[in-house]
């Protein structure tokens, strides 16, 4: 059961300490549980845990490839491995690792690639994931999550413990919008409808989930009706949603903090072709773009990322819809 | 060692690299090379050394083995058919459609494999895993680990080895092969490892550098790096890749082989002959 509490306001725990909070309670409740960080202990919120903790958490050091190998053996003995860097570190440094070491040999872990898209500010391009998503979702049964707000991260860090395979969350390290009330359980590849709608239906996920919200606000104002679909699973995808909000409005937008090539915005369109369901449509995100350095805002100016862009996109889709 | 015992192991690795060229020859083409030079460290850690169960190949409390170089797979296939893993016919489908013993050693598919491998230099870090988990666990079990020469050209090795290092994994040992030669050729040609052995020791290990055909040093080295409290342990095998078939031996690039009718009848030939060698060696002690 999932209840919505969004005012538009901030999270007041960071992602940070929720994944710190949650790692630490599974340990609590399963022996199996270790994690592992590639010298971003202090980073993940792991630190303390770490020196409390040797034997469940294990620092690799500034070795992503081996962290992610490393994770693999532990999962062919039995353990339950969580590991977390940032994400261009866990996704397009190590890929053959997680794609083989883990995802072809059979063996189980869960990475929490931190930092998603623009969340990464300061850090710029080298460290700004735009394309995390499109390798993940390229391994064979992999699951991949784009979390949109901090109670959401906590019920999939919990869900995904016992998923076979490779699984990868991304988000900030830092706080989003409030979206969920404490304690939503969430069911793993089942979208969310946050609001319902008649003209439009933008299907978000990550930091766009509340930017989508508040651009259901903008276009309410001008006498649109948008739906508002929080697909925090990106794979697999929920397809009875999508086709069902697609055939009610007639016209859908995806949202993401994330390259348009290869994540959400096509997992959408390839659903909706494949199920013959033909709508104007379009892929907000960032288009074809490497990263750069600045604070979130300024990032999400020039990457369009804003409510206001998003709404802007919605209304060029709508008069498609009507020609 | 008693005599007996290395005598058997003699003949026990001549078995293993005549099942493995005749593997390879059934099917026409392979990586014989480099799996006939791990052959008799195979001999030794599944003849006299591992703890396992053949009818439990997923024993929880079984010695693990990791052959990174993971195209070595005909060679521990026909070691664990030998073994009674699985039965001997399925050697007789190597790398063939649909078939449980692929090029690469692949632990979803073959009983007796512990880890995927073949992308090389993975097989390093998920052996340390291995080794960290029963090492975590207050396990007793060991992880013994292959490496050929060339993979040590991969940065991975050695991110893995520091680890095992920092985390005085004592509990695995690594298995160099050094049969200084690389798909291109000789390693001096291609990347120098210079001393290996000393690289090792650098490490963090306990290494040791030996005859890797020679049962009794393999087996003696096994015992002393496996003794060394704190550290993990690296036996530098110093073999030649294509062992035990003089005539692939002495072809210069022969990591990857296609053979002609020919070539298969001779091989097969001087694999027997060593066979006989063993065999005889050991009836007449």
């Amino acid at each position: 059961m999932i209840k919505i509490i969004y005012d538009g306001t901030a999270e007041t725990t960071s992602h940070k300490e929720v994944f710190a909070n949650t790692i630490e309670s599974l340990m609590n409740e399963d022996d199996r549980v270790i994690f592992l960080d590639a010298d971003l202990m202090n980073s993940s919120g792991m630190y303390k845990l770490w020196k409390e903790k040797p034997e469940r958490v294990i620092n690799c050091g500034v070795a992503e490839a081996n962290m992610m190998g490393i994770a693999a053996g532990l999962s062919a003995v039995g353990r339950t491995p969580y590991v977390h860097t940032f994400g261009p570190f866990a996704s397009r440094r190590c890929f053959d690792q997680v794609f083989l070491s883990i995802g072809y040999a059979g063996n189980s872990v869960r990475i929490y690639g931190s930092d998603a898209g623009v969340t990464a500010e300061f850090n710029g391009g080298t460290h700004m994931p735009f394309e995390d998503m499109t390798l993940m979702r390229a391994i064979p049964g992999a699951h991949v999550f784009d979390l949109a707000d901090g109670v959401q991260f906590e019920s999939v860090i919990r869900a995904v413990k016992d998923l076979p395979g490779v699984t990868y969350m991304r988000s900030t390290r830092k706080q989003y919008r409030k979206i969920y009330e404490k304690g939503s359980a969430f069911e793993i590849g089942k979208g969310c409808l946050l609001n319902e709608g008649t003209d439009i239906s933008i299907i978000a996920c990550g930091l766009m989930v509340s930017e989508a919200m508040l651009a259901a606000d903008l276009l309410k104002d001008e006498g649109i009706s948008a739906e508002v679909i929080d697909m925090f699973t990106v794979k697999p995808i929920d397809k009875d949603l999508i086709v069902k909000t697609a055939k009610k409005t007639g016209a859908v937008v995806t949202s993401e903090n994330h390259n348009v090539i290869g994540g959400l915005g096509d997992a959408v369109a390839a659903c909706l072709m494949e199920e013959n369901v033909a709508v104007p449509f379009r892929k907000h995100g960032v288009q074809d773009l490497f990263g750069q350095v600045g604070p979130i805002n300024y990032l999400k100016e020039v990457y369009g990322l804003t409510a206001k862009a998003l709404a802007e996109t919605c209304k060029k889709v709508l008069k498609e819809k009507k020609q | 060692m008693d005599k007996k015992k290395e005598q058997n192991l003699k003949v026990f690795a001549a078995r293993i690299r005549l099942e493995t060229a005749r593997m390879v020859c059934n099917l026409g083409f392979g990586h014989l090379g480099g799996a006939l030079s791990v052959v008799d460290a195979l001999a030794v850690l599944y003849g006299d050394v591992m703890r396992f169960d053949a009818e439990n190949p997923t024993w929880e409390d079984r010695d693990l083995l990791v052959m990174s170089k993971g195209h070595a797979g005909p060679s521990l296939y026909a070691t664990l058919a030998m073994k009674n893993f699985f039965p001997m016919e399925w050697l007789d489908t190597l790398n063939c459609p649909g078939t449980r013993l692929p090029s690469h050693c692949d632990r979803n598919l073959t009983p007796g494999v512990d880890m995927t491998t073949g992308s090389l230099g993975q097989g390093t870090s998920t052996a340390v895993g291995m080794a960290l988990g029963k090492k975590l666990d207050g396990k007793t079990n060991r992880v013994f680990l292959f490496v050929g020469d060339g993979e040590c050209n991969e940065g991975q090795v050695w991110e893995a080895a520091m680890f095992a290092a920092q985390h005085k994994l004592d509990n695995m040992i690594w298995l160099i092969d050094l049969n200084g030669k690389q798909l291109d050729g000789k390693l001096s040609d291609v990347i120098d490892l210079r001393d290996i052995r000393q690289k090792f020791e650098d490490f963090g290990f306990a290494a040791v550098s030996i005859d890797g055909h020679d049962v009794v040093a393999i087996r003696d080295a096994i015992d002393s790096v496996g003794s060394v409290k704190d550290k993990p342990g690296c036996i530098v095998l110093n073999t030649v890749k294509g062992k035990g078939v003089p005539y692939v031996e002495n072809i210069e690039l022969n990591h990857h082989l296609r053979f002609t009718p020919e070539q298969i009848e001779k091989i097969m030939c001087e694999a027997e002959e060593g066979l006989r060698n063993a065999e005889k060696e050991a009836c007449g002690d």
